[in-house]
C-alpha cells in the first residue's frame, strides 16, 4: 500500500536506457564538400535520415587542431533532418566551440571499433571522399556470436546480420540487408525490413518458423522436405521467394 | 564469497524446487555451508520437501521488510548443520521482492555461506527474475517434452539479457542444462525427446540426466530431499550431479532402457 502510494506521488523517475545511433564521423572540415556528401548520403535513404538522432565522431579528423565550424556543420545536418545531438573525441578546444553550439561531448569509451587507426589512417590518405561512405556502412552490420533465445529479437537498422551461432524457435532476426546464420535458423528471420528487395536470408540448417525478404514471406508449413534441414540462400524473384541449396 | 546458483526453468512442474532440495542437501553433504532460498513467494513448497514446514516463524519477506533479522529467518536443517532454509512468505505476492531487498539479503549470506541456492518459482515475471538476477551460475530444468525445451530456451534469452551480470557487462551467467522426469523406455519408442534432441535444440552443457523415479514423491510426501534416497536411481542420479557442478567428470547414467532381468532373460520374449 506504501508503495503504491509513494510511487503515484513521484512525477518522474530516472533510468537509463542504451542506445545505439549512428555516428558521423568526419575527416575534414571542408564544410562545401561537406555539404555534397551529405546531400547525397541522405537521398539514398530519405525517410531513414528524418528526425533521426546523430553523434559527430571527431576522432578521425585530418589536422586535429583545425576549428570545426559547428553552427555550420548543425545547419547542414539540420537541413537534411538529421538531429545533431552531441560529438565525441576532439581536442578540447573543439569540444569548447561543440559546447557553444549546445552539442553533448559524449565519453570516448567505446574502443570495441575493428578498425586500428593505423589501418584506417591509411586508408584516408589514399581517398578521403570515398571512404567516408566506406567508413559509415561497415558499423552499420551486426555480429552476433551468442545463441539468439526464444523471445529474443535482434535487428540491424540498416546493414547486415551476421549470427555465428543458433537461432531458436520464438526468435525473431531483423535486418535491413542480408541475414547469415551460421547454425541452424529455427526462429523468423527478416531481411530488407525497409524494402530492399535485394536482400537474402543464408543458413546452415533451415528449419525456420517464417522466412520473409522485404516484406514477402513464407511459413514453415510452406517449406518443403528437400528445402529444410540443410544449408540454404533464399532470396526474392518477383513475388515469390526462392530458396536454393547451398 | 558465496556462490549464487538459480535453479530455474519457465515452466511449472518440472522439478525445480526438487532440485533445488536435492542440490542444497548435496552440496552441504560435502561439507560447505549453503543456504537455500524459496522465491515462490505466495506459493511456498520448498519447506516442504525439506521437511522443515512445521518450523517456520520468520520468513524471506519478512527481512526483506526488515521485521525480522536473517538469524530469526534461517531455519537449520536438522540432517545437516551447514545446510539452512530460508522460506518464502505464504501470505503476501512477489511484489513484495525488490532488487535492494532481495540484493541485501543475498549480500548478508554471501558473508557466511559457501553456496547460495535460490529456487525460481515458474514463469518469468517478478519472482523468477528476481532469482536469477543476482546469480553466478544458472540450472536450467528442462523436461524432455517440446513445451518445456522452449521455455528454457526463453528462460535462458532472459538470464543472457536481464540478469545484474548482463547489466554491468560481466563474465554472463555460468549456465547449466538438467534434464528431469526422463523415461529411457517412452524415448526409446520415440514418444519424449532424446538427450541429444533436448542439448541440440539449446545447446548447453549437460549437468546431468534424472530418470522419471517413483522415490521423488516419495521423497517429497516424506520431506527427506531425493539425494539421501542412496538406493534409488533418482537419488544417486542427483549425487552425480553435485559432483559434476564442483568439477568432477562423471558419465551420464540413466539413459538406456535399463537391461532386462536374468530371469526374463533366459525364459522370457523371443530371441
Amino acid at each position: 500500500m506504501q508503495a503504491a502510494s509513494s510511487e503515484s506521488t513521484a512525477v518522474f523517475e530516472l533510468k537509463s536506457g542504451r542506445f545505439t545511433l549512428p555516428n558521423l564521423r568526419l575527416f575534414h572540415t571542408n564544410m562545401d564538400q561537406f555539404a555534397d556528401q551529405l546531400e547525397k548520403q541522405v537521398n539514398m535513404a530519405p525517410a531513414f535520415f528524418q528526425n533521426t538522432p546523430v553523434v559527430i565522431d571527431l576522432s578521425q579528423l585530418s589536422g586535429q587542431s583545425t576549428d570545426v565550424d559547428f553552427a555550420l556543420l548543425v545547419g547542414l545536418m539540420r537541413g537534411q533532418g538529421m538531429i545533431p545531438i552531441g560529438i565525441r573525441g576532439g581536442t578540447q578546444r573543439q569540444q569548447e566551440l561543440a559546447e557553444l553550439m549546445e552539442l553533448a561531448i559524449l565519453s570516448e569509451q567505446q574502443k570495441n571499433e575493428p578498425s586500428k587507426p593505423g589501418a584506417s589512417k591509411a586508408r584516408i590518405d589514399k581517398k578521403p571522399a570515398a571512404n567516408a561512405s566506406a567508413a559509415l556502412k561497415p558499423q552499420n552490420s551486426k555480429l552476433v556470436s551468442q545463441p539468439v533465445r526464444s523471445g529474443q529479437r535482434v535487428y540491424a537498422s540498416g546493414g547486415d546480420l551476421v549470427i555465428t551461432a543458433q537461432v531458436s524457435s520464438g526468435a525473431e532476426v531483423i535486418a535491413d540487408g542480408n541475414i547469415h546464420v551460421y547454425g541452424t535458423l529455427r526462429g523468423r528471420a527478416l531481411a530488407g525490413v525497409k524494402g530492399n528487395r535485394n536482400a537474402r536470408v543464408f543458413c546452415h540448417n533451415l528449419q525456420a518458423e517464417l522466412i520473409s525478404i522485404a516484406g514477402q514471406y513464407r511459413v514453415n508449413e510452406s517449406l518443403t522436405e528437400d528445402q529444410m534441414n540443410r544449408p540454404v540462400q533464399i532470396s526474392l524473384s518477383g513475388k515469390k521467394l526462392e530458396i536454393q541449396p547451398l | 564469497m558465496a556462490r549464487i546458483i538459480v535453479v530455474t526453468s519457465g515452466k511449472g512442474g518440472v522439478g525445480k524446487t526438487t532440485t533445488s532440495a536435492a542440490l542444497a542437501m548435496g552440496l552441504a553433504q560435502k561439507g560447505s555451508r549453503v543456504a537455500v532460498i524459496d522465491f515462490d513467494v505466495g506459493l511456498r513448497n520448498l519447506d516442504l520437501i525439506m521437511g522443515c514446514e512445521r518450523r517456520v516463524v520468520y520468513d524471506f519477506v519478512n527481512v526483506i521488510n526488515a521485521e525480522a533479522n536473517l538469524n530469526q529467518a534461517l531455519i537449520r536443517d536438522k540432517r545437516e548443520q551447514n545446510l539452512y532454509i530460508l522460506p518464502a512468505s505464504q501470505t503476501r505476492d512477489k511484489d513484495a521482492l525488490t532488487i535492494e531487498g532481495v540484493g541485501k539479503v543475498l549480500d548478508e549470506l554471501s558473508k557466511s555461506f559457501d553456496y547460495i541456492v535460490c529456487d525460481s518459482p515458474a514463469g518469468i515475471e517478478r519472482g523468477a527474475t528476481m532469482a536469477m538476477y543476482f546469480a553466478d551460475d544458472a540450472i536450467v530444468v528442462t523436461n524432455p517434452e517440446v513445451s518445456s525445451v522452449r521455455d528454457s530456451d526463453r528462460m535462458l534469452g532472459i538470464l543472457a539479457s536481464k540478469s545484474r551480470r548482463a547489466e554491468q557487462g560481466l563474465e554472463p551467467i555460468r549456465e547449466y542444462l538438467l534434464l528431469t522426469r526422463y523415461a529411457a523406455e517412452r524415448v526409446s519408442k520415440g514418444e519424449m525427446l532424446s538427450v541429444d534432441d533436448v542439448q541440440e535444440i539449446l545447446s548447453l552443457d549437460l549437468l546431468g540426466v534424472i530418470p522419471e523415479s517413483q522415490a521423488v514423491l516419495n521423497a517429497s510426501n516424506s520431506g527427506n530431499p531425493v539425494i539421501m534416497d542412496d538406493d534409488s536411481d533418482a537419488g544417486q542420479a542427483y549425487t552425480d550431479v553435485v559432483s559434476r557442478y564442483l568439477g568432477e567428470d562423471l558419465p551420464h547414467r540413466f539413459l538406456d532402457v535399463r537391461k532386462k532381468g536374468l530371469f526374463v532373460r533366459l525364459f522370457g520374449g523371443q530371441r
